[in-house]
């Protein structure tokens, strides 16, 4: 059941006025202390929610902590916030307008899990690092002291593994696993790492109870979630919504038209491309887009524009993605850079259609091979584009102009070149 | 008389001292030359894998350390020079030829030790296995010096010098060999069953 | 038994697929291609030779 625009609720953002920082006086105007429980209310809490991560792999909060809470050794509690999708922007919006929600669910985690030590890791922008710093400065009463880190700004470099190593005085590439962080991470403790999203809906659970959670969007997944739209005239706009509104009234309700899209874009740029109709009618659910062969990931919804060509745009994403990869994997190293090289000839014209065997044999080889998944989100973003966009790939194959040849980049793909630490 | 005697029965001891120390030389020489083409990639082909280069290095070395300990038994043994009984394994210790034996003996502690960690390989950190196994490099001069310097054949037998000359050829072709050559993943590569 | 390559740790050296050609594949660029899957028992001492003959100790074996 969608519900109309009357009854979507403003959760996170409840109370936030205009444009700016919610600072910690307003914060607590809105919500109130933080109420004082116990680590094993804080976790029982999160279970009856039915609080899923919120950082892409949707795994239950809840039982993560618990885990974590039970490890042999003292746990850390690391709070993503590097947002390293370039198309996404909700976690930023989430650091720059209500960050003493997202600081409440540091705390609560960390008195959950009964960790000594607490980080934030947001992507070097000097400017938001000083700004958290400034209100965390403002804070008392918080159990363990959050240092926020600035994570050099790679693709890869916000993986969880990745975060962990660099944390640990290594570089920002990811490490093979297991162990995974939970078990051990940063100083080879249990680490417990959320996304700050999940965090921040954490301090409205704790307050609000799990009733109140669960009594909007979907049964089995509970809640609102955080999206980033984008499409014809509408660049990375941020909605909460209710899990299970399907793609279509979500862009209704952000005003961004999916009528002429030829394609769109769930996940992030290692998500999946959906033809519109199709993605049109999917609720924004885990099981609905894993039995549709997407994914939530970022929470990015992106609607091509008419005018913009499917091809030529998945191509500069594709040596973007290559460009990105850590260097330490043979098939990931060797193989992006290939299905990119080969995306770059289909959309500039300099195609040599013997090469389409190869391309294909290149995408069913390299997924799987990794330390982590970027060369299986990568393949997935190229593979579903070559479906999606099929008319226009068979007319870069066959050597015919392209529709929107000349038509300025739309998907933004950063051109910084960072270090490793 | 007496004295003929004396060396007569000491002789056997003495011969096979030096001949299996030769041959645990040689055996090394061949051991270092395998071990540095081992790491090449470039000598790998169908019908000589990567594999057999590794494990001759391997059984090369132990044939190697047999006849090793066979020439410091037989040392031990021979009182027709003083070789103290601790001298194979603490350097320096042996009256006869002080300095040549020792560095035969310092040879000895560090295979030992490459030996060792070698046969415990995938017990311990690669880390330190590469790290003790780099002492090799030093192994083979030490043993070189001492076949030079120990040995009287290599002083007064011709083939001595041969051996000694074809040995330093050997490891030195060996070695630049393998610090000259990249050694790089290569890009597009044949498969061993071939690209399907 | 299952055997499967820390991706990191290989260098494409491709000593494994010589010990164990019933099992291990080289892609085109000299890497492992494994399935995951569980070895057929007659593979156990072949892949545990390859396992031991890895020049950087990247092939890791799993299950007993």
């Amino acid at each position: 059941m969608t519900p109309t625009r009357a009854t979507w609720p403003r959760r996170l953002f409840d109370g936030v006025a205009g444009e700016g920082l919610a600072d910690l006086d307003a914060h607590q105007a809105q919500w109130g202390a933080i109420p004082p429980l116990s680590p094993e209310q804080i976790i029982e809490v999160a279970e009856r929610s039915g609080l899923l991560g919120r950082g892409g792999a949707g795994f239950p909060t809840g039982r993560k902590m618990r885990t974590v809470a039970a490890g042999s050794r003292r746990a850390v509690v690391v709070a993503n916030g590097a947002e390293g999708e370039p198309a996404s922007a909700k976690d930023k919006l989430l650091l720059t307008r209500v960050p003493h929600l997202v600081f409440d669910g540091i705390g609560l985690a960390a008195r959950a899990v009964k960790a000594d030590e607490a980080h934030l890791v947001v992507h070097d922008n000097h400017r938001l690092a000083t700004t958290l710093r400034r209100q965390l400065a403002a804070r008392r009463g918080d159990p363990v002291v959050v240092q926020v880190h600035e994570l050099p700004r790679r693709y890869v470099a916000s993986e969880e593994t990745a975060i962990v190593h660099w944390l640990n005085g290594g570089e920002a590439k990811p490490t093979f696993t297991p162990p995974r962080p939970f078990e051990q991470g940063v100083g080879r403790r249990p680490t417990l790492i959320n996304n700050v999203e999940t965090l921040a809906h954490l301090a409205t659970v704790a307050r609000r109870g799990d009733e109140w959670f669960r009594a909007v969007g979907d049964l089995d997944e509970p809640g609102t979630l955080l999206v980033t739209l984008s499409g014809e005239g509408a660049d990375r706009r941020v909605a909460e919504v209710p899990t299970g509104t399907t793609i279509g009234a979500v862009a209704e309700r952000a005003r961004v038209d999916l009528a002429r899209s030829p394609g769109v874009l769930v996940g992030g740029y290692f998500g999946t491309w959906l033809p519109t109709d199709y993605a049109t009618q999917l609720p924004l659910t885990h099981r609905a887009l894993r039995s549709a062969g997407a994914a939530l990931g970022a929470g990015i919804i992106a609607a091509l524009p008419p005018d913009r060509c499917g091809v030529v745009e998945t191509a500069r994403v594709a040596s973007y993605l290559a460009a990105h990869n850590a260097g330490q994997c043979g098939p990931c190293l060797n193989g992006l850079p290939a299905i990119a090289g080969a995306l770059r000839a289909l959309a500039t014209g300099r195609w040599d259609d013997r090469q389409w065997p190869l391309l294909e044999r290149w995408l069913s080889v390299v997924p799987g091979r990794g330390a982590c998944r970027h060369p299986d989100g990568a393949v997935r973003f190229v593979a579903t584009a070559l479906s999606t966009f099929a008319a226009d790939v068979a007319r870069h194959r066959s050597g015919q102009l392209c529709r929107h040849a000349g038509a300025p980049a739309w998907l933004p793909v950063p051109s910084v070149a960072a270090g490793w630490r | 008389m007496t004295v003929a005697t004396s060396t007569l029965s000491s002789a056997p001891l003495w011969y096979l001292t030096r001949s299996t120390g030769v041959i645990a030389f040689v055996l090394m020489t061949v051991t270092f030359a395998l071990g540095l083409a081992a790491t090449q990639r470039a000598l790998a082909s169908p019908s000589w894998p990567r594999f057999a280069t590794q494990q001759l290095h391997r059984n090369i070395s132990l044939l190697g350390v047999v006849f090793l300990l066979a020439h410091i038994i037989t040392t031990l043994a021979d009182t027709f020079v003083h070789v103290g009984w601790w001298a194979w394994i603490v350097p320096f210790a042996s009256g006869y030829k002080t300095a040549w034996v020792g560095l035969g003996t310092l040879a000895f502690d560090l295979l030992l030790v490459v030996l060792v960690t070698s046969l415990l390989r995938d017990r311990m950190p690669l880390r330190l296995w590469r790290a003790v196994h780099w002492t090799s490099y030093l192994v083979w001069p030490l043993a070189f010096l001492h076949f030079l310097k120990t040995g009287t054949d290599a002083a007064h037998g011709r083939w001595g010098l041969y051996l000694a000359v074809a040995s330093l050829i050997t490891v030195g072709v060996a070695a630049t060999a393998r610090w000259l050559t990249p050694n790089e993943p290569r890009g597009p590569v044949r498969s061993v069953r071939g690209v399907r | 038994m299952r055997i499967t390559v820390n991706p990191i740790d290989c260098k494409a050296h491709g000593v494994c697929a010589e010990m164990l050609p019933e099992w291990i594949e080289l892609d085109e660029w000299g890497y492992p291609i494994l399935d995951g899957e569980e070895l057929p028992a007659q593979l156990v001492a072949h892949a545990r030779r390859a396992a031991k003959a890895c020049p950087t100790l990247a092939v890791v074996l799993r299950g007993e």
